[in-house]
């Protein structure tokens, strides 16, 4: 591929080097097949499955969306950075004890979305649960489980003040 | 890769909520799905495909592709070194077109370069000269034979009746209806992809890919390849859903060819887009049913015509025209009747296998048909349901006696001792209401339907068809592993095998050795027969084990083995006090064991389509409760009831998960997926225009599992993959129709279905 | 260099003088879809997403909202826009899904002109005036004339839609979509109606239902003639569905994979005669 692009990104609270890219590569390809970050996964290509959610600059969006050359201002933060290397965060252990992870190809982008949404609002109704989630498609869960893993989730914080 | 499961207390064993041994790793990003692998000096794949249903290859000129930059090879048929053509009944479908294109997205050629855009740039340069041929898209025309053969093989690719009983019984009451079911897609979240890395001596290769059925690929990979089934093996990628869309071939043959080809590693992933082509689907059909009853309601014969719209090449289209006419009855008594089946080649997309494999076809119209039944006799859609429900002992309409446990009216009493749900309030969310945030429609707009289905599916594979499973157990130092080539598509086979290795050697620690094909074959994940067939495997695996480590400390401490049994983690003497853990009793020694599991035998069906071809039965009741906008005809499921006999629990958190998964796609068939065809071109190949359901289209599911002990499983439970998906969409259809009180033949359905 | 990312407006403008071949992109929301689906092979890329002039939204004229074009819908579908101009929040709030929000933006939507484009009957109702700048020029336009097909405007190569202008109207305006399901969805047939109490008038304009959005004149002066539309009148629902035929005569849709004229052309009138009833309830 004619290679002319070089520039920097900032993920997961690092610099990388982007190098010999394509302009028209989407921030979904250079986190996956150039930055060694393959959490962010990619289903359909126009941001109607929510697989490749990151939070960008604080915002929940769409990694294939984003042309990544565009980025270069952004902090970016992928499933990766979500992810502590010493335990499960509260919501992705409510994933797991709750059943909401069946194939799994869904789960790193609800994993994001579900912990901005409880960053920005700790204690969601039902229906600002299921609109926050809304851009997120999950074929084998029928989304019985992610409801209960988001309410777990929340009684577990709630318990804790 | 490994997967190893260390559990606390208590202890994961059969019947409970044993988590997945891969949901960390999902959770975190770091489960590595097939789309997610790379190898050293590792070239992209892609395929070019037909823009036309149907039309001769006049030529093929991929001299310009090859000369592009960063391009390495081009392939088309005649790079194809074995047999160019595979599939899973008939070897009908080509690897690549090679005189003729049969459907639109048909594969024609494949790239190898260094860059994905580099390919699509490679797939624009390949010229190729088509003569546009007039496509057959009506199922009828192949029927009538009014169109010319489209393949070598025919137009017909299954026809079969069943003739029971009398053929001229009728009763007070007839009904028929004519059903219209869409060409639904299984829309697995996570695309077609694989990665192949040829041999060092560039004489075999190594194939990652997420399938559902590693062997069958293997045979038919090999078969193309022109190699030995030994040189070519396969391992299982992290798959991302299923749903029956892998089971046929897509990219694994053409991956194996370039990496051969190119003496680099291949890695191909399909866009959302050339998914939709890249897999088959499942079929459309059109369903004439007639049922004649008593003036009580009860069923005295069904008259049936089926047409599945079988696409281009053969695929499953004879295994799910079987399926579709065997359930022509549904769970209900029947004596009497007259089934015609066609499956037929067309210009569509190929359509094949889809959670509920022809049944859910059939079940619409059966379903629909009980309503009208229960409208004449003036019978609610419960009492109907109730006073024909099938019981174990039944004959079938192929004279087939029902032999698994058929707690049919069970299933729809206990749906309706659902509560139901609440009214809709005067101050309701408007995210609750029909038309969601678009803010189409006011609380007074909206009138509420219930609506019943009840539907019985076959386990296992049928006619004849020996799908059995293989597993090793090996067990050394108190830590089993267990080996076996059972896709995992996130269906929970990996949670449910340690649960059963746990159960029967009282082990903890359990280790999932890596899915590939260095093993007997698993069968398909699909037929919702895993638990069945693949748990069958390892628990008789495991038990094999287990007699051996029963004589192994019998030997030692001088007692009857037969006397030992396993309590907890421990090895115990009946009828005395020794006892010793698992642990020790294995401890410096390896004891393996491999089994296989065979379903009983079944038969084909003979001409007048009587044979005993199923291996078994499951059941299951859905109540829907709708509320539908009738001047917009838009529709919010609000809750779905729903009773299902699933033999056994072996995992309450993964049988419910099944269950809401499954309804979930039902209701999309029933009210918005359908892949639009015109003139055999696809109108919405992209998740913008083919529509899933999303958090705020999900139902509220409230589930009963009946726990009737099934003597045939091997651990007494059914499958419980494909029920929950069928009977739901008739349910969700017939609340539409009680809500409007129109008549609605056709899913899914459409907003101009119910107002215009 | 290939992608400019500019920080200033000027750079952009600069930017797109220079390279014949440059294309905007803000969000991305739909230029990316077309990159992605090999529809389009960019070259030169100039991007706004960092120009923060273009992410304002200002109220220094009197009986104006004047909103950025790069203001992302996720902004726009609260305060202070879901007080002052509730049509273009609840238009808002229907695009896409929360993550195409949280990107996109009224500039996206008319750089594209989609008659999809969920804000734009919006603009269409409230006759809203589009920005546009050059290195060395500005013009406002009105959106009437900014519009002129399906994917077609006056915007020029090397013009960059700044702020679309929207006139704070006393009275009632709501909007509605037709799409086949609760979240995440493409309008199939849309509409937006202002009841303006103050000047006794009601607009309304459709999308998804025609080339361009569909400003329903004859049905508004028909109303108008025969009722009277100040604050505290009542419509009855004779009079309102008549409204909603009327409307649903002025569309002109199509079949396509989506849906049907025939469907789109019902909906419209039942969406004016509902918005209508809920303008003088």
């Amino acid at each position: 591929m004619s290679a002319n692009e070089f520039y920097q990104l900032r993920v997961n609270g690092k610099t990388h080097q982007v190098q010999d890219s394509w302009v028209g590569e989407s921030l979904l390809y250079v986190l996956r097949e150039r930055l060694g970050l393959p959490g962010t996964k990619g289903a359909c290509e126009q941001g109607e499955c929510g697989s490749c959610t990151v939070l960008m600059d604080d915002a929940a969006v769409c990694a294939c969306l984003v042309m990544a050359a565009t980025a270069i201002n952004s902090e970016i933060v992928t499933v990766e950075g979500i992810t502590t290397e010493s335990a499960l965060t509260d919501v992705q252990q409510s994933f797991v004890d709750e059943g909401a992870v069946q194939c799994g190809f869904c789960t790193p982008g609800l994993i994001v979305a579900v912990h901005h949404l409880l960053e920005k609002n700790p204690q969601p109704s039902e229906f600002e649960v299921k609109e926050a989630i809304s851009g997120n498609i999950c074929r084998c869960t029928g989304y019985g489980r992610v409801f209960a893993a988001v309410e777990a989730t929340i009684r577990s914080r709630n318990a804790v003040k | 890769m490994a997967t190893s499961s260390t559990v606390t207390k208590p202890r994961d064993i059969l019947g409970t909520s044993a988590l997945r041994p891969d949901g960390a790793h999902k959770v975190q990003g770091s489960f590595e799905f097939t789309s997610d692998m790379h190898a050293e000096n590792m070239l992209w794949g892609a395929t070019l495909r037909s823009p036309h249903p149907y039309a001769r290859i006049v030529s093929i000129d991929t001299s310009a592709a090859r000369a592009l930059s960063g391009v390495q090879c081009v392939i088309t048929a005649s790079d194809v070194p074995g047999k160019p053509t595979y599939g899973l009944i008939s070897s009908d479908q080509p690897v690549f077109a090679r005189e003729f294109v049969r459907y639109m997205g048909e594969p024609v050629a494949a790239v190898a370069a260094d860059h994905p855009e580099t390919c699509r740039r490679a797939l624009a340069l390949i010229n190729v000269v088509y003569e546009v041929l007039n496509p057959l898209t009506d199922p009828e025309d192949a029927v009538s034979g009014a169109h010319d053969p489209i393949h070598p093989d025919g137009n017909v690719i299954r026809h079969q009746r069943i003739i029971r009983g009398d053929q001229t019984a009728t009763g007070p009451i007839v009904v028929e209806g004519e059903y219209v079911i869409g060409m639904q897609d299984q829309a697995f979240l996570g695309l077609e992809a694989a990665l192949a890395i040829p041999d060092t001596d560039g004489l075999g290769v190594h194939l990652h890919v997420a399938t559902q059925w590693l062997h069958e690929d293997l045979s038919q990979i090999s078969a193309c390849l022109d190699l030995p089934a030994e040189k070519v093996r396969l391992t299982l990628g992290g798959v991302g859903g299923a749903f029956g869309a892998r089971e046929d071939i897509s990219l694994q043959v053409h991956c194996c060819l370039l990496a051969l080809k190119s003496g680099r590693p291949i890695k191909m992933q399909y866009s959302r887009e050339e998914s939709f082509f890249g897999h088959v689907h499942r079929h459309p059909a059109t369903i004439f049913m007639r049922h004649h009853a008593d003036s009580n309601g009860k069923i005295v014969k069904i008259d049936a015509r089926f047409v599945f719209d079988g696409g281009a090449y053969t695929s499953t289209s004879p295994a799910v025209l079987i399926n579709g006419i065997t359930h022509t009855q549904g769970p209900y008594k029947c004596d009497n009747a007259t089934v015609d089946g066609y499956a037929v080649r067309t210009n569509n997309p190929p359509c094949g296998a889809m959670r509920g494999f022809g049944v859910v076809q059939a079940c619409f119209a059966h379903e629909s048909q009980m309503d009208k039944i229960a409208a004449a006799v003036g019978k609610s859609p419960v009492e109907i349901r109730l006073i024909n429900a099938m019981v174990t002992g039944d004959p079938l309409i192929t004279g087939q006696v029902m032999e698994s446990v058929a707690p049919v009216a069970r299933c729809i009493t206990e749906t309706d001792a659902i509560p139901l749900p609440q009214p809709l309030g005067t101050t309701v969310n408007e995210l609750a209401l029909p038309g969601g945030s678009g803010l189409t429609a006011s609380r007074s707009n909206i009138i509420r339907g219930i609506g019943w289905g009840v539907s019985m599916k076959n386990l296992m594979y049928s006619e004849g068809f020996d799908d059995y499973a293989t597993a090793r157990c090996t067990l050394a130092d108190g830590v089993a592993s267990l080996k076996f080539a059972t896709s995992e598509v996130g269906q929970g086979f990996v949670t449910l095998a340690p649960q059963i290795a746990r159960s029967v050697l009282g082990v903890d620690e359990v280790i999932i050795e890596p899915i590939d094909t260095q093993i007997g074959s698993a069968g398909s994940t699909s037929a919702s027969r895993q638990t069945w067939m693949s748990g069958g495997a390892v628990d008789g695996a495991c038990r094999l084990v287990r007699e051996r480590l029963f004589h192994h400390v019998g030997n030692l401490h001088s007692i009857d083995p037969l006397r030992l049994v396993i309590d907890g983690t421990d090895v115990i003497d009946q009828v005395g006090t020794f006892r010793i853990s698992v642990a020790e009793a294995s401890d410096g020694i390896e004891i393996s064991e491999t089994f296989e599991h065979h379903h009983r035998a079944t038969e084909e069906l003979d001409e007048n389509g009587q044979g005993n071809c199923h291996t078994a039965f499951a059941f299951v009741a859905h109540r829907a409760v709708v509320d539908v906008d009738p001047e917009l005809g838009l529709v919010k499921v609000v809750q779905i009831a729903t009773a299902q006999d699933v033999g056994r629990v072996l995992n309450p958190l993964s049988a419910i998960g099944q269950l809401e998964g499954g309804i979930a796609q039902g209701l999309g068939l029933a009210v918005m997926e359908e892949i639009v065809m015109k003139d055999g071109k696809v109108r919405n190949p992209s998740f913008t225009d083919y529509l899933l359901p999303t958090a705020l289209d999900a139902p509220d599911v409230v589930a009963v599992m009946i726990e009737e002990y099934e003597p045939q499983a091997p651990l007494g439970a059914k499958g419980i993959g494909e029920p929950p998906c069928i009977s739901v969409t008739p349910a969700i259809v017939a609340a539409i129709r009680n809500a409007i009180g129109k008549d609605i033949e056709r899913i899914p359905v459409r907003p101009q279905d119910i107002c215009l | 260099m290939t992608v400019i990312v500019a920080k200033e407006l000027i750079t952009a403008l600069a930017a797109l003088r220079e390279h014949a071949d440059a294309r905007l992109i803000q969000g991305g929301t739909d230029l990316m879809v077309e990159i992605n689906f090999n529809h389009v092979k960019p070259t030169t890329m100039v991007s706004l997403r960092d120009v923060a002039a273009l992410r304002t939204i200002r109220t220094d004229t009197p009986g104006i909202m004047s909103i950025g074009s790069g203001v992302p819908y996720s902004v726009i579908e609260g305060e202070p826009v879901l007080t002052a101009i509730p049509a273009l929040a609840q238009a808002s709030r229907t695009v896409g899904s929360p993550q195409i929000r949280a990107a996109g933006s009224l500039g996206g939507n008319l750089g594209t002109c989609s008659p999809a484009g969920d804000t734009l009957p919006v603009m269409f109702a409230l006759d809203a005036m589009i920005h546009l700048n050059t290195l060395d020029s500005r013009r406002v336009v009105s959106i009437h004339d900014f519009m002129t097909g399906v994917k077609r405007s006056v915007r020029q190569h090397d013009e960059i839609i700044t702020a679309i202008d929207f006139p704070i109207v006393r009275g009632w305006q709501g909007y509605s979509k037709v799409g086949v399901r609760n979240a995440m969805v493409i309008s199939v047939a849309s509409a937006c109606l202002v009841a303006d109490h103050e000047n006794a008038n009601v607009r309304i304009a459709l999308g998804s239902v025609g080339p361009t959005i569909i400003r329903c004149r004859e049905s508004e002066a028909w109303l108008q003639s025969s009722q009277d539309l100040s604050a505290g009148q009542s419509i009855s629902l004779d009079v309102a569905n008549e409204f909603g035929r009327r409307a649903a005569a002025e569309s002109s849709p199509i079949d396509d994979h989506r849906s049907t004229a025939e469907y789109r052309r019902h909906a419209i009138s039942v969406l004016a005669s509902r918005l209508l009833r809920k303008a003088y309830q």
